[in-house]
């Protein structure tokens, strides 16, 4: 693996566009930069074509004899499918207006990050093989031909940018990137062109239930540990259910919550909160991932995943399914579930057991959002709340990239935020709500091999967040997304030493009081709380 | 290459309409190129936009930039995340009349090496918007051409584009406006290097082509004046499928008719669909009530997945051992 370079060198960006023309760039797989090649043995789990050794970097890419045919079959067949991709494959007038909105582009200064040059790569091949003018003008019109060095472009920046659809709310038309590189990520896994990080957790979560690839017996044992550390810190046995029929409400985390720091945090604020209403809830361990990696691989392995949540809420005979703090979870559930594998009318509509408020938002899907679901407990004064046991943080929010530009949810976990928190700050305007920065790992991107992109790519969103730990002294950044927790802390590491990572409802678990607690001293991570250092 | 080469094919065409008027071709130019550049563009037109229509809408894709309705006490934004139709023909008719997601540029500098800023920046829009704004404007004046008597509506645009009129002139505001908006996105094309990395040809020539159109149109006006009278005689004859051509007409109108012949016939094969294509957009067109109402995807296949019960069977030794209820218990049916 490829060392990251300091941050002093990474800032030496180069704006200025090379002299060759972008047609005539080849692209480079520079260690840090591209992720590796996806295994044999987890395309074939999955039924994926042509399983093979292969490296990114390698001269040969073992393409199928009749790759092309494939691509362009695929492509033809997805034009037919996708009113999304012929619109945006004929309007862009490529004003630019996009350019310096990617994180990639501005952490990278690489022209072909600009995400109209990103949809110019698949669109010059549309224009050659599908429009008259293309056929006859060629590269008057920005058509080209499609071969494997354009198959290796394709490769290298579609899995540069993490769907994360900054540059479509600034698009005149819309245009949507996240929409295209699902599409081209799509047609290269035709091939057998995909990365191992998002192949291998499909693969694990199509057998054990979550991208880890943890066994129902493990799952179990750990959700027990965090249960024991929740016993550690306020005295309290929590014995949550597993796959229990007839429970009212099934749970569905991310399993970074279950698996990862500082998931692990939120998730006990999750074990607590429920324990402290006597929820009527069970965990599953078939269902036990609320991600979904397939929307990163393809249409058919998103649906392919998401298909255990209704499953399970079938069988375990649920009223209706409460969602965690996981980003691209929710826009699976917000845009695609019901969609794909509803109507889940083996469910009901979703009614606070607690408060009585019936979720019409989500009257057809069946589906809460957590901070959904406790914004409005917290409202009807639900909940006892000691704001002042998270006064050792200073806190900022980041939105992460999916709850925000297909969802909308913006004032839910700011209002938990400011009910169970005093020190809270906003980050700078240009980049939170719609216009918030990606934590530069989405889409399946979190991995080890791509750390000097990624470094870039959040470059953006540490800069807003270092302006505020050095403006208000922000200790914390919290978000609603489990790969935002599993990616921010290497990048705070980086960019700004001294700034944690939490979730929404670590934060509430922190602030709950609980009846018959004993006195808290820590918080959920075993830190002394506010008051309670010792004094020196 | 990009610019030479579109600046050349602007001025060969505007070559061809003076050479081919020189030598009598005004027939051709004045009924025949019309009708072929109307038709084109109206079937062209029409085609491309059943083409997009025929591909279905999967999914409910909008990009929601404002606060999602879900609690009642949580104040929602229907205009930038509509929850109903009616949100969406409010976020429509902004992002159609006023540009308002171009109103969100701004553009990014890194300062003192390490500093990330965003700079106001809405020339663009306030270019984009001009341009947009004066030719359809300018277009709607035209209307007096087709129509007899004019209608008063046009009657009164027209009085009030030329509200600032020097001497016996009027001068239309919108002809003044469209040549310094569209000189202004040239210029930026040409002078921001990114956008300049990212220009096609297909970008420059119809900068050329409607700079060329509005040009011509000015000296018409202003400088070479044309029978206005005999203008009307053909474009009330073409409207009217009694084409004549009238004598003496000027060869600067020609340039100006050709011109904007070619525009109408470039017009469905080339980027400037994007007049057409901005109502389809998914992003943008569509509610964000998909967790209220279930939308159904016409091609929607059944996908495999591994149901729980082949879950059970793989796992249910260990879930035994744990304590985890089991659908299939296989020691009771041994014993």
């Amino acid at each position: 693996m490829a060392s990251t370079p300091k941050p002093e060198e990474i800032l030496k960006i180069n704006y200025k566009p090379p002299r060759t023309r972008w047609m005539d760039t080849p692209v480079e797989f520079k260690p840090g930069t591209f992720c590796y090649g996806a295994k044999p043995d987890n395309l074939k789990g999955l039924g994926l074509p042509n399983p093979r050794e292969w490296s990114p970097a390698d001269e040969d890419w073992k393409l199928p004899e009749n790759w092309k045919e494939i691509l362009l079959e695929g492509l033809r067949e997805r034009l037919d499918r996708f009113r999304s991709l012929r619109v945006f494959m004929d309007i862009c007038v490529r004003c630019g207006a996009c350019a310096d909105k990617c994180h990639f582009f501005i952490g990278s200064g690489d022209p072909k990050n600009m995400p109209v040059l990103r949809a110019e790569l698949l669109r010059s091949v549309y224009r050659k093989e599908f429009t008259t003018a293309g056929k006859i003008l060629g590269k008057i019109v920005g058509a080209r031909e499609l071969t494997e060095d354009v198959v290796k472009e394709w490769f290298y920046y579609f899995f540069q940018c993490t769907e994360c659809r900054r540059c479509s709310v600034f698009c005149p038309y819309g245009i949507d990137t996240a929409e295209l590189t699902i599409i081209a990520r799509e047609l290269l896994v035709l091939l057998g062109c995909h990365i191992d990080w998002v192949v291998a957790s499909v693969n694990n979560c199509n057998r054990t239930g979550n991208h880890v690839g943890i066994q129902p017996h493990a799952f179990y044992d750990t959700v027990d540990m965090l249960c024991d550390d929740i016993e550690d810190i306020t005295g309290i046995r929590i014995e949550p259910t597993f796959n229990r029929k007839g429970a009212e409400i099934l749970f569905i985390a991310p399993s970074g919550d279950v698996f990862g720091d500082p998931g692990i945090y939120t998730f006990m604020g999750y074990l607590m909160l429920f324990h402290e209403l006597g929820l009527d809830y069970t965990l599953s361990t078939y269902a036990s991932e609320g991600g979904n990696f397939g929307l990163f691989t393809s249409h058919d392995m998103m649906k392919k995943l998401n298909a255990k949540m209704y499953h399970e809420a079938e069988r375990l005979g649920v009223k209706w399914i409460l969602g965690g703090e996981c980003g691209h979870m929710w826009r699976v559930i917000n845009q695609y579930m019901d969609t794909m594998n509803g109507p889940a009318d083996f469910l009901e509509e979703p009614v606070s057991p607690i408060t009585g408020t019936k979720f019409e938002n989500a009257k057809s899907t069946k589906m809460v959002h957590i901070t959904e679901f406790t914004a409005d407990l917290i409202r009807h004064n639900k909940l006892k709340l000691d704001k002042s046991r998270n006064d050792h943080l200073k806190v900022t929010f980041h939105d992460s990239c999916n709850p925000a530009r297909a969802m909308g949810l913006f004032e839910e976990p700011r209002y938990i935020i400011n009910n169970v928190c005093n020190n809270f700050y906003e980050m700078p305007e240009n980049t939170i709500r719609e216009k918030t920065f990606c934590c530069g790992s989405g889409s399946g991107l979190n991995n080890d091999e791509f750390m000097e992109m990624r470094m870039r790519g959040g470059f953006p969103r540490a800069n807003a967040v270092k302006h505020v730990h050095e403006k208000y002294g922000v200790n914390v950044l919290s978000c609603v997304c489990a790969l935002d927790r599993a990616a921010f802390p290497p990048l705070m590491h980086y960019w700004v030493p001294g700034v944690e990572v939490s979730g929404v409802h670590e934060l509430v678990g922190n602030a709950l009081v609980m009846k018959g607690e004993k006195e808290r001293e820590e918080d959920l991570r075993g830190e002394p709380l506010g008051g309670m250092e010792d004094d020196e | 290459m990009g610019i030479g080469f579109s600046l050349l094919i602007a001025i060969v065409l505007v070559l061809v309409a003076l050479l081919g008027t020189s030598i009598g071709l005004n027939a051709l130019f004045a009924v025949v190129i019309p009708y072929l550049a109307f038709s084109i563009f109206l079937v062209g037109f029409i085609a491309r936009i059943v083409k997009w229509g025929r591909s279905p809408v999967p999914f409910r894709i909008p990009t929601t930039c404002g606060q999602q309705k879900s609690l009642d006490w949580i104040k929602h934004n229907e205009i930038e995340n509509p929850s109903t139709k009616m949100g969406v023909v409010g976020r429509m008719l902004l992002e159609i009349l006023c540009f308002r997601s171009l109103f969100r540029n701004t553009r990014m500098e890194l300062r003192e090496g390490n500093k990330l800023v965003f700079i106001w920046e809405k020339w663009l829009w306030l270019a984009g918007l001009l341009f947009h704004w004066s030719f359809f404007i300018i277009l709607f004046r035209h209307l007096r051409l087709f129509m007899e008597p004019v209608p008063s509506l046009v009657e009164l645009v027209t009085t009030l584009d030329g509200f600032f009129g020097f001497g016996m002139h009027s001068l239309f505001l919108t002809d003044a406006f469209i040549l310094v908006a569209v000189t202004y996105l040239f210029i930026r094309r040409v002078v921001i290097p990114h956008v300049k990395y990212v220009s096609l040809p297909a970008d420059y020539f119809p900068l050329f082509l409607i700079f060329g159109i509005a040009l011509s149109g000015v000296l018409m006006k202003y400088v070479y004046r044309v029978d206005m009278i005999a203008v009307k005689e053909l474009t009330l004859g073409l409207v009217t499928f009694n084409p004549v051509v009238p004598q003496g007409i000027g060869a600067i109108f020609y340039v100006h008719l050709f011109l904007v012949c070619v525009l109408f016939m470039y017009f469905p094969f080339s980027k400037l669909m994007h007049m057409g294509g901005v109502f389809l957009s998914p992003t943008r067109n569509l509610p964000n009530d998909s967790r209220a109402k279930r939308h159904v995807n016409p091609w929607n296949y059944p996908v495999k997945f591994r149901t729980y019960e082949e879950y059970e069977d793989e796992f249910r030794k260990f879930m035994k051992a744990m304590g985890l209820p089991v659908e299939k218990d296989d020691s009771k049916e041994k014993s």
